[in-house]
């Protein structure tokens, strides 16, 4: 695939890249600083993790903070649609890396965190492999973590906790791990694809990556070959789907950004640019990057009371709304995928998908909620044909089960 | 503003921007989810910003508390048996 650079050099088969292949693949970084903050505003990139804060201002406003500073590097890949991140530590540790040390030298901070999913066996080995192969004064600046299986477990705020106290849950805010994080100092949160796309950066301009960046994407569901690809920015959904052997006549709906997401009907998607700025202009979001693909075989509402089981399951029971809101939701949509719905129980997820959103301690209820709302209006017909308990002859299986 | 500045609640440095000298001060709740445990004192103190779900837990309507109400705003602060309640100088509903 052409426009590659996270995964271009040796081919996956090979495993990680070493230093020295890296080094000689890129050469070492050239701004660093203040400078790249500049260079980091100046492309435009948002963060990969998730929620697209812009790199720059997450910078900044740890930089502009007194005293010692943090940096951890979220390696925590908790959604189940995902592996990108995994894929990217295994292949490109030291582009992940580079990424760290240049936003510690940049926003001040000595201590680095790598903060790896406990069930990313093969990523934790290759980024330590990697440390070990960098020089000794920068070795010591870095503490790697492993994080407890679970959704909320990469929320920034269950990040910080985890590495203070042992306990990978979110805590109320303020603060914000940016005013006080590890240890109480001031703390940059920042998701290991974003810290690699910092490393190209640092090396290429920003006007490189404007005009020829890229990112990383999982393709899954009902395509040919489902994996994680490198696209250039802008790439239209329809054209990455179908790169992986995804077929247009085939498919109804596309799940884009992973469960905190929303779907897509496929018409309207098709020629949607992957791109966290125009998806925001289309009201839409890039997530994490996902992109599943549902067969035209499928129920959208026995996919969709999968996923909200799921969120559901994985709430971490600190807040009511979530714990109840959640909970009724997801069993609304169980009900109505069954085909054994309670009278008002569309009604009522109409209502509490609505109600939802800001109440909670993360975004955790905020991304189930959004879900919802956007299954709600691309399969509105099937809603109601569920509703009145027609009955369904369509296939239940979940979303990512694999090609029709 | 001895007792009311006691009840807005601690605000950390830098949590809030500084405010233009003479702009009014804009006040709104925020609640503490993690702690909130849905006692529902809230709601019936300030029922013009806070009403309940079903399962009792808040929810309030978005934009900072009117001048008009702040007095029962801080008393429903003060009545939050988990301390889950505060008025913060910022234009949150979280």
């Amino acid at each position: 695939m052409s426009g590659s650079w996270f995964l271009s050099g040796p081919a996956p088969r090979e495993g990680a890249e070493t230093g020295r292949a890296h080094i000689q693949r890129l050469g070492a970084p050239s701004l660093t600083g203040a400078a790249l903050i500049e260079a980091l505003e100046r492309s435009g990139l948002r963060g990969r993790g998730g929620a697209g804060f812009p790199v720059s201002r997450k910078w900044r406003s740890v930089a502009e903070r007194r005293g010692p500073r943090v940096v951890l590097a979220n390696g925590a890949e908790g959604e189940p649609l995902s592996s990108k991140d995994r894929v990217l530590m295994r292949h490109r540790p030291h582009l992940v890396l580079d990424g760290a040390v240049l936003a510690a030298s940049a926003v001040g901070a000595r201590q680095v965190v790598l903060y790896i999913g406990r069930e990313h066996f093969d990523a934790a080995e290759a980024m330590l492999r990697a440390l070990a192969e960098r020089p000794p004064r920068e070795r010591r600046r870095f503490r790697v973590l492993r994080a407890p299986v679970g959704y909320v477990s990469g929320e920034e705020t269950a990040a910080v906790h985890f590495v203070n106290r042992g306990i990978a849950l979110p805590t109320s805010t303020p603060p914000r791990p940016f005013e006080a994080g590890v240890g109480g100092r001031p703390t940059l949160v920042q998701n290991v694809e974003s810290l690699a796309s910092v490393a190209l950066i640092a090396r290429l301009g920003d006007g490189w990556f404007r005009d020829h960046g890229t990112l990383l994407i999982t393709v899954t569901g009902s395509v040919g070959r489902p994996g994680v690809f490198e696209v250039p920015l802008g790439t239209p959904l329809g054209e990455a789907v179908e790169r992986s052997g995804g077929r247009s006549h085939a498919i109804q709906a596309l799940l884009v950004g992973g469960y905190f997401g929303g779907w897509i009907g496929a018409g309207e998607a098709w020629n949607l640019p992957l791109h966290p700025d125009r998806l925001r202009e289309a009201g839409r979001s890039l997530g994490c990057g996902v992109v599943a693909a549902l067969p035209a075989s499928a129920c959208g509402v026995a996919a969709t009371a999968g996923i909200a089981g799921y969120l559901a399951e994985q709430s971490v029971r600190q807040c009511g709304p979530c714990v109840f809101g959640l909970g009724a939701i997801a069993a609304a949509l169980g009900r109505l995928a069954d085909g054994w719905p309670e009278p008002h129980d569309l009604v009522r997820l109409e209502r509490w998908s609505a109600e939802l959103p800001g109440r909670g301690a993360c975004r955790h209820p905020d991304g189930a909620a959004g879900l919802v709302r956007s299954a709600l209006t691309v399969f509105d017909e099937d809603f109601r044909l569920h509703q009145a308990r027609r009955g369904c002859m369509m296939d239940r299986r979940p979303v990512a089960a694999g090609a029709a | 503003m001895g007792e009311s500045s006691e009840l807005v609640g601690r605000t950390r440095p830098g949590a809030t921007p500084p405010r233009p000298r003479g702009a009014p001060p804009g006040f709104s709740l925020a609640f503490d989810r993690i702690r909130c445990d849905g006692r529902g004192y809230c709601a019936e103190l300030l029922p013009e910003k806070v009403r309940l779900d079903e399962w009792g837990y808040p929810i309030a309507t978005p934009g900072p508390v009117p001048q008009h109400l702040l007095d029962h705003a801080r008393r429903a602060v003060s009545a939050c048996p988990m301390l889950a309640l505060r008025l913060v100088e910022a234009p949150s509903s979280r």
